[in-house]
């Protein structure tokens, strides 16, 4: 297991063309080309902007203002993971022509997924930036530091449930069509739309800590919404802790179920 | 490059390969009933196995182009696969010395929204190189492609074609040690194949090694220096390809053989004759489409399909291919002799007959036919049992599949029994001249021309005015 995880250092090559033939190959022939990237979260934003200040007004407290920035915080790192998660798992079945007739290490598969899902959400980080500057230009030096580490860990995160979920999916085909659902149920059970503290009655406390992507949420924004210091560090580092595991366990059953990937794609 | 130790550059050891395959209940269960169920773990073992190889050991010396035959599912592509790194095999042992490719699909990795350029670069570091050597190389894989007034074109907009050409083109100048080539020689038009044959034979010159898996038994024998023959994923025969080939070529005739004696015992049923027996299966119960019994001839007899019918006065009660060795059969050499043998039965005496044949290709043309009116034959009486022979002395047919029709008519046409291409016979040839009809012939040469008789298949001798010239 560990031999293959240092071989794929030798594949970073092959990675890096394929994210690069991943980002080229996904706006092509439409007409704003990779203009896309940036306007795809900024025509999310404005969905749910709208969802939340026209159509039910008022479920948003008050004081969580500018909202667009509030939800913004949450929702780019959240269509990061959930993409990566949906590509991930149908990463092999897609490429499973090289599974079947290349020699070729099938885990790259999931983790261009992950990795070309990442840029997009690079790519969206500028109109995030744009709106800091132009709510709350206050932002400390410290807090950004943070904001990579947080990048990192989620990065580790997703890397391990996509292994886990695309291993998975060649034998059980049903995943695919089980996660978009799964997916609809986490982000609304995570505090994205709402504030951590002013969850839903419903919805204790103890669910949304069980939650790691509220971790990540809060992260995000308490770097980039909320003032004062990074608050949420504690958290993060168990949750980090936690994604080293997941990311070897999610390896390990990867390199397991490997040698089948071929006969089963 | 050339090395002058015999060093292996592929060793099979004792290669078991076992598919597993599932039970029916597996493929619905889904993650759900398996977790609830807590039969997740149980539900990704094998409820039933498949042997795709069964201890096959064979080695391959660096440098030389070994060849693997076989029937379709004998294990073939699963070898090659095992080799490549692609498939591990479930027991034993494969190393493979030097770098590999396999030009097992080609293309496999290309993207169709992408432009050929950027797939060249991208399939080129799948394969294997570094961008800066892909670089260097560009140039002579898109000519050699032939393709580069294309090139920036996303390979969607590509011909198979083109697909397969730039798939080829990536794959062989991947510069391997090691080349693995399944079936794929059949890529883009003449002069293509002529290229990529080229190209092997450019590798071979520079010493690197080949296993190629192909259907191309003739590219085996001249191609190769040592063939394996793969039967049910076992070795059938190792060794020498031209022995090799032989032995398979024998088998593929016996099964081949087997296969027809099955359809003609299905045709002999379909038109009541009883199969391979005397006794006449019941009238009814005949397949419908079929225009068993029918007294009239079809009105176009060129249109008419396979089928029987006639008034059955004089009825062909059984029908025979009889070969060199005396035995009923179905697949014979050119230049063989070959008999057809009819049982006739006569209701009743009859004075106006005549016995017909008509030979066709598999398109349904007709190439030879005659019949004992033509050859100015009068009949005077037939009256109970009787046999009637069609004796050719020389086979003189290329190889291919000919069907028959056989007929025992009055002079003025009207049927007693009229066998339309009910029989089929298989022509073998190690020859593979072109046409259907193999005039008895040789080549005379004046002294100044000489020429060297590189193989002599045994087909070939008969005709062979000096046999001299094989050795």
């Amino acid at each position: 297991m560990f031999h293959n995880l240092r071989q794929l250092v030798r594949y970073r090559a092959l990675i890096q063309s394929l994210v690069t033939r991943e980002l080229k190959a996904r706006y092509r022939g439409s007409v704003l080309g990779f203009f896309w990237s940036f306007v795809n979260p900024l025509l999310l934003l404005v969905v749910y902007s709208f969802v939340f200040s026209v159509v039910l007004p008022g479920t948003h407290p008050q004081e969580i203002e500018p909202y667009a920035l509030f939800l913004f915080c949450g929702l780019l790192p959240w269509t990061w993971f959930s993409s990566s998660l949906t590509e991930a798992a149908n990463s092999l079945m897609a490429g499973g022509n090289l599974i079947k007739k290349v020699l070729f290490p099938a885990e790259i598969l999931p983790i261009v997924s992950v990795l070309a899902n990442m840029m997009h959400f690079f790519f969206g980080l500028p109109i995030l930036l744009a709106f800091l500057l132009y709510f709350q230009p206050t932002i400390t030096f410290v807090e950004v530091l943070w904001f990579p580490v947080v990048v990192a860990v989620q990065l580790l995160f997703t890397l391990g449930l996509s292994l886990l979920l695309a291993a998975l999916t060649v034998h059980f085909r049903d995943i695919k069509d089980i996660l978009s659902n799964l997916l609809t149920l986490w982000f609304f059970a995570t505090p994205i739309i709402y504030p951590m503290h002013l969850a839903p009655g419903t919805m204790s406390k103890a669910v949304l800590n069980a939650n790691p992507f509220s971790h990540f949420a809060v992260s995000y924004q308490e770097i980039l919404f909320y003032r004062g210091p990074f608050g949420h560090w504690k958290w993060l580092m168990a949750i980090f802790a936690a994604s080293i595991v997941l990311f070897l366990v999610g390896y390990f059953l990867f390199d397991r179920l490997r040698d089948s990937f071929a006969e089963e794609v | 490059m050339a090395t002058n130790t015999p060093a292996l550059a592929i060793r099979a050891d004792h290669v078991t390969k076992i598919y597993r395959r599932f039970a029916h209940k597996r493929q619905f269960a889904t993650l759900k009933s398996a977790i609830l169920s807590g039969s997740l773990v149980r539900d990704l073992k094998p409820d039933e196995t498949f042997r795709a190889l069964d201890d096959v050991s064979f080695d391959v010396e660096a440098g030389k182009t070994y060849g693997i035959i076989g029937r379709n599912g004998s294990g073939k592509s699963t070898m090659l696969k095992c080799v490549a790194g692609i498939t591990k095999p479930t027991n034993g042992k494969v190393t493979v010395n030097g770098r590999i490719s396999a030009l097992i699909e080609l293309g496999a990795g290309f993207h169709p929204e992408i432009s050929g350029r950027e797939n060249v670069f991208i399939n080129g570091i799948m394969l294997g190189l570094s961008k800066a050597e892909i670089e260097k190389r560009f140039d002579e894989i898109v000519e050699f492609a032939e393709l580069a007034p294309f090139i920036d074109a996303p390979v969607k907009t590509y011909s198979s074609g083109m697909y397969m050409r730039l798939g080829f083109a990536v794959a062989v100048h991947v510069d391997p040690d090691v080349l693995l080539v399944d079936e794929v020689l059949a890529v883009g038009d003449e002069g293509f194949a002529h290229k990529c044959l080229d190209k092997f034979a450019e590798f071979r010159r520079r010493g690197k090694t080949i296993l190629l898996v192909t259907h191309s038994l003739g590219l085996v024998e001249r191609f190769c220096d040592e063939a394996l023959w793969l039967d049910k994923g076992r070795v059938r025969g190792v060794g020498d390809p031209k022995r090799v080939v032989d032995a398979y070529v024998t088998e593929v005739e016996e099964s081949e053989e087997a296969f027809l004696a099955a359809e003609d015992a299905r045709n002999r049923e379909r038109v009541d004759l009883g199969a391979g027996s005397s006794v006449p299966a019941p009238a009814d119960g005949t397949d419908a489409s079929v225009t068993a019994g029918n007294v009239e001839a079809p009105a176009d007899m060129f249109q008419a399909e396979a089928g029987r019918w006639g008034s059955r006065e004089i009825a062909i009660t059984r029908v025979d291919l009889v070969g060199p060795d005396g035995q009923p059969g179905h697949v014979f050499q050119t230049g063989e002799p070959l008999t057809i043998r009819l049982q006739l039965e006569a209701a009743h005496p009859v004075k106006d007959f005549v016995f017909g044949m008509g030979l066709f290709n598999a398109d349904g043309v007709c190439i030879y036919g005659t019949n004992t009116n033509i050859e100015e034959m009068s009949a005077q009486e037939i009256s109970g049992k009787g046999e009637v022979g069609f004796v050719i002395d020389d086979l003189a047919l290329t190889e291919g599949t000919y069907k028959l029709d056989l007929a025992v008519h009055k002079l003025d046409g009207f049927p007693y029994d009229y066998h339309r291409q009910l029989y089929t016979f298989r022509v073998k040839s190690r020859i593979k001249d072109v046409g259907f009809f193999r005039p008895r012939h040789s080549w005379t040469f004046s002294p100044s021309i000489r020429l060297t008789q590189l193989s002599g298949p045994e087909g070939w001798r008969p005709h062979m005015k000096d046999d001299d010239t094989t050795a």
